[in-house]
């Protein structure tokens, strides 16, 4: 007895109860969804009604991520079935290389930018023009090479023609949450995410929205990566997704169908 | 090569420069004090200071901004101070590195330490030496093999700090920007030449760093 319970056997016994959660796992059929963060509440909720009420065999897996560093890792091969990008041009590039089928490939919703401040922030803020003002040291936006958000805010203040002004302020981050995050905690003064973001968090105030003729259009794609494994299971999901029941997921979000 | 490749480098270096002469001094300092002392909860104490070395860099990032942050009177009273929030600042990235480096330096520092000769130091203090001597001219020059260890085991794990600095100190190009933070943002945007150049520039250092250990060891 005391022979089994030394170290090898219990490195032994971690290593097979480790893998048994899989083994269960494995007469479900699980598809991998590389998502903008800007989708994690809606694709949550979305994922509820869909296994719960349609496919209870089908197992959804989430990557939320920069919509940048997604479409990298699927270049690099990683194993993902579905791809819901924030970026047009980011997802165009995988669709060009064949890598998304474009037979299941569609541009579904849209979104707006605003500029957020933490609720209790003192800062008589009004509109994009007090940016410039020296009551505001810090503002975050995605970085704009790799999230889209922070380079749709990018052009719009480049477009306002305050960029100049306002570079020296900027807190660039790994993707639009993190954003949020930092208006949240009060660690910088301002902050441009989406709309959607906004609406999610009770720790931020609205305090204006981005004209959107000021930046590229806000589209978010998905489609279907073209080697994907659990391609049917990928396309049925792909459709789920233009449903009435999704569209009103999505709207109540405060996302906009693409007209 | 251009600033646009130089400036990340060049910050590494500098902060994983100063977050060294930190980690030394608080280090040797901290491994001299709590050797001599026998209280009650030493065991946790070194346990706590240990700590960073198995905590997820998320952890520490987290802990530094509830700390350091706006939100924290420590964080608000430190804006005072300087006139400027700490977060998303070079100093920021230097705290963060030396919080994951301290363990290594503190570590090496106690194990050395304790391998001195206990005799060489009773001898030095019969002849008349003081605390601060026997230290200095016994101690130390008898455990550099191991603090030489901790100054690069030290170095390089602040010069690879990546999570906690991210989330502390932003990813400031110029300001806060090390060369992991770098070659990460490079890979996303599909950068990869960029990429590969900061790759080959850490590799190289970590190898010559970690292979003069092994020459300490033999």
């Amino acid at each position: 007895m005391n022979k089994l319970l030394s170290l090898p056997s219990l490195f032994l016994f971690l290593l097979l109860s480790g893998c048994s959660p899989q083994a269960e796992n494995n007469e479900q059929i699980e598809i991998t969804i590389s998502a903008a963060a800007s989708l994690t509440e809606v694709l949550s909720e979305l994922e509820l009604l869909y296994e719960e009420e349609k496919n209870q065999d089908i197992n959804l897996l989430f990557n939320f991520g920069g919509s940048g560093s997604l479409q990298q890792q699927i270049l690099q091969g990683a194993p993902v079935d579905l791809y819901f990008s924030a970026a047009e041009d980011k997802y165009d590039q995988l669709l060009e290389r064949g890598m998304i089928d474009a037979n299941y490939s569609s541009d579904l919703i849209t979104n707006e930018l605003v500029l957020i401040t933490p609720t209790g922030a003192s800062s008589k803020m009004k509109d994009f023009s007090d940016l410039v003002s020296d009551e505001i040291s810090r503002i975050a936006i995605g970085t704009p090479e790799t999230v889209p958000a922070g380079q749709y805010a990018k052009q719009a203040i480049e477009n306002m023609g305050i960029w100049d002004k306002l570079s020296g302020k900027i807190i660039p981050t790994k993707d639009v949450r993190q954003v949020l995050s930092y208006v949240e905690t009060n660690n910088v003064d301002a902050g441009i995410v989406y709309k959607t973001d906004a609406l999610v968090s009770k720790k931020v105030k609205m305090i204006a929205t981005v004209d959107s003729s000021l930046h590229d259009s806000i589209v978010y794609p998905v489609g279907v990566i073209s080697n994907s494994k659990q391609k049917d299971e990928a396309i049925d999901f792909f459709h789920y997704l233009q449903t009435e029941s999704a569209i009103a997921i999505f709207k109540k979000f405060g996302f906009e169908l693409v007209r | 090569m251009n600033i646009q490749f130089w400036s990340p480098v060049l910050l590494s270096l500098q902060t994983a420069a100063v977050a060294l002469i930190i980690v030394v001094i608080l280090g040797v300092l901290l491994a001299k004090w709590l050797i001599a002392k026998n209280f009650k909860g030493k065991i946790i104490v070194e346990t706590f200071l240990l700590l960073p070395l198995v905590l997820p860099p998320t952890v520490v990032g987290f802990l530094l901004i509830i700390i350091f942050g706006r939100n924290s009177w420590i964080g608000s009273s430190l804006e005072q101070l300087l006139g400027q929030p700490l977060m998303f600042t070079w100093p920021a990235a230097v705290i963060a590195a030396s919080v994951v480096a301290f363990p290594m330096m503190y570590q090496s520092a106690k194990t050395g330490f304790l391998s001195v000769d206990k005799g060489a130091e009773e001898a030095s203090r019969i002849d008349g030496a003081s605390e601060w001597q026997v230290f200095l001219f016994i101690t130390l020059p008898l455990s550099i093999k191991a603090l030489t260890a901790g100054v690069i085991l030290s170095f390089a794990r602040a010069l690879g700090e990546f999570g906690a600095t991210l989330m502390f100190a932003g990813n400031l190009p110029g300001k806060t920007q090390t060369m992991p933070t770098a070659i990460y943002v490079a890979f996303e945007s599909g950068n990869m030449e960029l990429a590969w150049l900061w790759v080959s520039v850490i590799m190289v250092i970590s190898f010559f760093m970690l292979l003069a250990t092994r020459f300490l060891h033999s």
